[in-house]
């Protein structure tokens, strides 16, 4: 199939940052991402500067890639990455705009690759368990109900990829920040510092930039891994709670 | 007392401020509209001179509505600085152009709300600043009491077609705004449960829709009807 791209180019010979239109034919058994290595390709050999995307595992776990395609993070395909987006669900002739992920707090590095560093930050201030929770057999131990123990892995699928933030109009990062406290919160083990980790990832989330939750629903409708707007009253209950019982 | 003052600055704290000053501006509609259906009455005005004497002079009612123009005021000016924190944390817009698959309404609480504090100030300007502020109100003598004639000044204003159009309009921006904002101030809260929240979301849209059809029969009646 041929089509037609509109690619945003920011960075290195495009400071400003602009869409450029590029012709590329594709095969329909292609991912998203093989079309655009054989964009890539068709660059190279011209001599000309390839577009610089982030890609990793290509299996939609790992959340490195962060496109927008036609105005959708990830594209068109409900719970799906970009990366597992595949051709067939495009036809001959038609014209695909990609763009980096937009917000503040994610700053373009170059083409489509954003800065997303202040996710690893607000993991850093609080996204973690420090007491020891002993090995695996340790885990299997602890009786957890399964209905939390499956709104623990939901949440716990998030993969950070920032297309919550990418959606949002408010380019807020509250789905993503409250998966990651809903999925150490709602298991023993992470429920020690449950109420410190919320006050203290909603902090370091304010203090990136991002913008405030007025729970529009983008995010939750573009999320990759379909994370759940429940997690952000989860999150809501848990600060608000906190912030009055802590001392 | 820093823990206050970090807590309402914070994101989830200044949504929370919207959240509970809405809750509280959703039931103050409620009482308003109740109230206000006694202008229906085919009694002269009697029931609502004495309704608003009531609400005018009584102590309780007197501080509740200063704590409610308060609440208005803190709603609008949290309101702006969501906007424009949220507008500058966003940035630059897409290009390519996608099916929206959320509401208007959420996207758009701003307009609907700057829309809604100018119908504030012209609804107050018809009559609370004339009930409280000015000496030219036409009084009627109800019960053995000279008391200020309230729908008077109400049928004035409700014979005045152009009037009864800026009225409507404020009640459709009313109910778009009510339509996202009743569910959103519990989600908000944290109250979002798979038993509560389809029942919450229910109750959301049937008042964002009665409420505003209620308000706007009072003027439509008094015109075409009375």
């Amino acid at each position: 199939m041929k089509l037609t791209l509109k690619i945003w180019r920011e960075g290195g010979m495009y400071a400003s940052g602009k869409l450029e239109t590029y012709k590329v034919e594709a095969d329909e058994h292609m991912s998203f991402l093989e079309m655009l290595d054989v964009l890539n390709q068709q660059l190279i050999e011209e001599k000309k500067d390839p577009v610089a995307f982030d890609h990793d595992c290509r299996e939609g776990i790992c959340g490195s890639c962060s496109m927008v395609i036609n105005g959708q993070p990830h594209g068109p395909q409900k719970g799906t990455t970009a990366c597992q987006l595949h051709m067939r669900s495009y036809k001959n002739g038609d014209t695909i705009t990609i763009e980096p992920f937009r917000a503040k707090s994610f700053p373009v590095i170059k083409d489509l690759v954003v800065d997303r560093s202040a996710f690893d930050r607000i993991i850093q201030a609080g996204g973690y368990v420090s007491v020891n929770t002993g090995q695996a057999p340790d885990g299997n131990a602890i009786p957890i109900e399964g209905d939390t123990a499956g709104k623990a892995f939901d949440a716990a699928t998030c993969i950070g990829c920032g297309a919550c933030v990418a959606a949002c109009p408010n380019g807020s990062a509250m789905l993503f920040t409250s998966a990651k406290v809903a999925h150490l919160g709602l298991l023993p083990q992470g429920k020690v510092e449950h109420e410190a980790r919320s006050q203290k990832m909603v902090a370091q989330m304010d203090k990136e930039g991002f913008g405030m939750c007025s729970n529009v629903g983008a995010c939750e409708a573009e999320c990759p891994k379909e994370i759940s707007l429940e997690n952000i009253a989860r999150l809501n209950r848990s600060y608000i709670a906190s912030v009055f019982s802590s001392e | 007392m820093k823990w206050i003052l970090q807590f309402l600055t914070s994101s989830i704290g200044q949504k929370l401020i919207m959240s509970l000053t809405g809750l509280f501006l959703i039931l103050f509609l409620t009482v308003h509209l109740i109230g206000n259906l006694s202008l229906l009455k085919s009694d002269g005005g009697a029931a609502f001179n004495a309704y608003s004497d009531f609400m005018g002079h009584n102590p309780l009612i007197q501080i509740i509505s200063k704590g409610n123009f308060f609440f208005i005021f803190l709603h609008a000016i949290q309101g702006f600085v969501l906007y424009f924190k949220n507008k500058g944390a966003k940035g630059s817009k897409y290009a390519g152009k996608a099916k929206d698959k959320t509401s208007w309404a959420s996207k758009n609480m701003a307009l609907l709300g700057t829309l809604l504090l100018a119908f504030i100030l012209m609804h107050l300007g018809h009559f609370y600043v004339r009930f409280k502020f000015f000496n030219d109100m036409p009084m009627v003598n109800q019960d053995g009491a000279d008391i200020l004639n309230t729908y008077q000044t109400v049928s004035e204003v409700f014979s005045n077609p152009i009037w009864i159009i800026c009225y409507l309009i404020g009640l459709v921006a009313l109910a778009l705004h009510l339509k996202h904002g009743f569910a959103s101030a519990f989600q908000t809260l944290g109250i979002n449960h798979k038993k509560y929240t389809p029942i919450i979301k229910a109750l959301g849209t049937g008042y964002s829709i009665l409420i505003p059809i209620g308000f706007a029969i009072i003027p439509l009646y008094m015109y075409f009807i009375k």
